[in-house]
């Protein structure tokens, strides 16, 4: 019970903080804005539906799931500002478990990064992209899933960081080469064999995949637009949430300790 | 100094050692001590000596490399959750979250150490809590603006609702890490009278870490270390009687010198050096001495140190002995602290390059 309270009392702490930064709001959905009401289009128009796949809706459906991933898993990330800011060592010193810190943490970005979807929603209903309201309602338990699942990514990216400047590095890195690793907005079929590989290792992928199984699900009749069956993707991204969130906070608390 | 009320230390420390990661020397190398319940105890020691990483050993942020330390009798590293109960801190560099109220942070703080459930709002709290917070609002001697975002509040209002917050779960021991550095001479004495209160109406055991010297005047237990170990120990009283002593500082023009030497050895007075000679004498023995010289002296000087030179002496000692341990960098202060001459001015400037 004390430990929910925690949980929920981190959680709270980020949502909180979210409401009351206004800019960083603004910020955090310009650029999916731009890739949804510009690219989707652009891309629509100018190639068509190739084979039938709806190039709008595709793009739409992986920068949705994307955005609500790397929210979340970047959220997680800035513990490591908290740490230079001290703020952290008020959390750490508490009597509660460090697991409860972290699914705290996880909780709170997921919940941060659902705003973000929503208004990814709305504008994708605006511009017309097909959806119904069962489909948007089937939509958000996966969403959070998929903020959890970066969430607990995060976690193990955070394992291994040892300051916010290594944390602002990483986004190159790990984050950039997903957008396309994970076929946000360019197909990945018939990649060639390295890109093959380095895609299915891509986490990003499994999250993507499996909220375009979901859309697909509610458009009977469209071009199934994910790579592979749904509970394939569930499995994915279910098993890596858990190994993720546990190795990230087992390395993450050591981390900590032995310094 | 220690055994007052319980027979159990509040904390005792053993042989304990901590190495960084990729250190070549231990931060904290082998420091042994023990603090009374109740007692005010005071970690002095100039920057870099070990006192930061001692307290976020004992607060169980921090793994130690080696030895042991308990708080109320429990382990830090076997029982860390138990302790964590037990402790209160306030960190060096300020840890509330400024993107909060005041109340918000003191919520956080009050559901984290299981005093009441999480709620959503302020209204939504138990009563319970909302009495205690406006209770604690009062003591600060504010109002309303315990509600205002912490990012308004001036530094000093910032540390002491650092230090209501971490009273509210009633810690066995409350750790304080250099908390008024950065703070204006004022707030620094506000801080320190709402401190005493504190100690006073809680019976809080409160350990202090600090390089101002004149913060452990009123403490029951001082022990200074640098370089991770501890150089002295005691009560102020007992520091200043153990460390300070006074010296009588004769000098003779240069033909006189070896007379005057032979005849402060005839008085069993070791005379080193090719003077000014610094003799260990003081109180009514300066004049026996002074009247039995027969060589002509050309300087006469007394010295009685204050606990501040002391202190400065202890640190400029371990610095000099630091150059062992083949620290590289600090071969300029070595310098300074070798010549015992006088333990005022030449350890002086050399603690302070410390910094």
């Amino acid at each position: 019970m004390r430990e929910l309270s925690a949980i929920l009392a981190i959680a709270h702490r980020d949502l909180t903080k979210l409401m009351r930064d206004r800019a960083r709001i603004l910020g955090d959905l310009a650029f999916p804005l731009i890739l949804v009401a510009f690219l989707g289009p652009a891309l629509k128009a100018g190639f068509g539906s190739p084979g039938g796949l709806d190039l709008q809706a595709y793009v739409f459906t992986g920068v949705l799931a994307q955005t609500v991933w790397q929210s979340a898993a970047i959220g997680v990330i800035s513990l490591i500002a908290d740490r230079e800011e001290d703020f952290s060592q008020e959390i750490f010193v508490s009597p509660i478990s460090r697991y409860s810190i972290i699914a705290g943490k996880i909780l709170g970005e997921s919940l941060v990064a659902l705003p973000q979807a929503l208004a990814i929603l709305a504008l994708g209903w605006v511009l017309g992209v097909p959806m119904t309201l069962a489909g948007v309602l089937a939509l958000l338990p996966v969403i959070l899933l998929i903020a959890l699942f970066g969430g607990a990514f995060g976690v193990l990216v955070l394992s291994n960081l040892s300051s916010q400047r290594a944390a602002n590095q990483v986004f190159t890195f790990i984050m950039l080469p997903q957008f396309f690793l994970a076929g946000v907005f360019n197909p990945l079929q018939g990649l060639p064999g390295y890109l093959d590989v380095l895609s299915r290792i891509a986490p990003l992928r499994y999250a993507v995949d499996l909220l375009r199984n979901t859309y697909s699900a509610f458009q009977p009749g469209s071009f199934p637009i994910a790579v592979a069956d749904a509970g394939f993707n569930l499995a994915a991204v279910g098993a890596l949430l858990v190994i993720f969130g546990g190795l990230g906070t087992w390395i993450f608390v050591r981390a900590e300790r032995n310094r | 100094m220690t055994a007052t009320g319980s027979s159990q230390p509040a904390i005792s420390v053993q042989e304990l050692v901590k190495r960084y990661r990729k250190a070549t020397r231990n931060a904290v190398d082998g420091i042994s001590f023990e603090v009374g319940t109740g007692d005010f105890f005071v970690l002095l020691g100039p920057n870099g000596a070990g006192k930061t990483t001692t307290i976020s050993i004992l607060t169980t942020t921090l793994s130690p490399t080696g030895g042991r330390a308990l708080i109320g009798g429990r382990d830090i590293v076997a029982e860390a959750s138990a302790v964590r109960r037990e402790v209160g801190i306030i960190f060096q560099k300020p840890s509330l979250d400024q993107n909060l109220t005041g109340e918000e942070n003191v919520r956080f703080h009050a559901v984290l150490y299981g005093l009441y459930p999480w709620a959503p709002s302020w209204r939504l709290m138990p009563a319970a809590y909302r009495a205690q917070v406006e209770g604690l609002a009062g003591l600060l001697g504010v109002g309303e603006e315990i509600f205002a975002p912490v990012r308004t509040y001036s530094g000093g209002m910032r540390r002491k609702l650092e230090i209501v917050r971490s009273l509210l779960h009633r810690p066995r021991v409350l750790f304080l890490d250099e908390p008024t550095a950065g703070l204006d001479a004022p707030t620094r004495r506000t801080l320190w009278d709402y401190l005493a209160r504190v100690r006073r109406e809680s019976g809080t055991t409160v350990f202090l870490t600090t390089h101002y010297l004149e913060e452990a005047e009123g403490a029951d237990h001082v022990c200074v270390i640098d370089h991770g170990r501890v150089v002295a120990a005691g009560s102020p009283a007992e520091l200043k009687a153990e460390l300070t002593h006074e010296t009588l500082i004769v000098d003779a023009a240069s033909a006189d010198r070896a007379t005057l030497r032979a005849e402060l050895g005839g008085l069993g007075l070791a005379a080193e050096g090719d003077g000014p000679f610094t003799l260990p004498v003081g109180g009514d023995r300066t004049h026996a001495v002074l009247r039995s010289i027969a060589t002509p002296l050309t300087l006469v000087r007394t010295s009685a140190p204050t606990l501040e030179d002391a202190y400065l002496e202890i640190v400029g000692r371990s610095a000099a002995d630091g150059e062992d341990d083949g620290t590289a960098g600090d071969a300029g202060e070595a310098g300074g602290s070798a010549p015992n001459a006088g333990p005022s001015a030449g350890a002086g400037s050399e603690g302070s390059a410390r910094a």
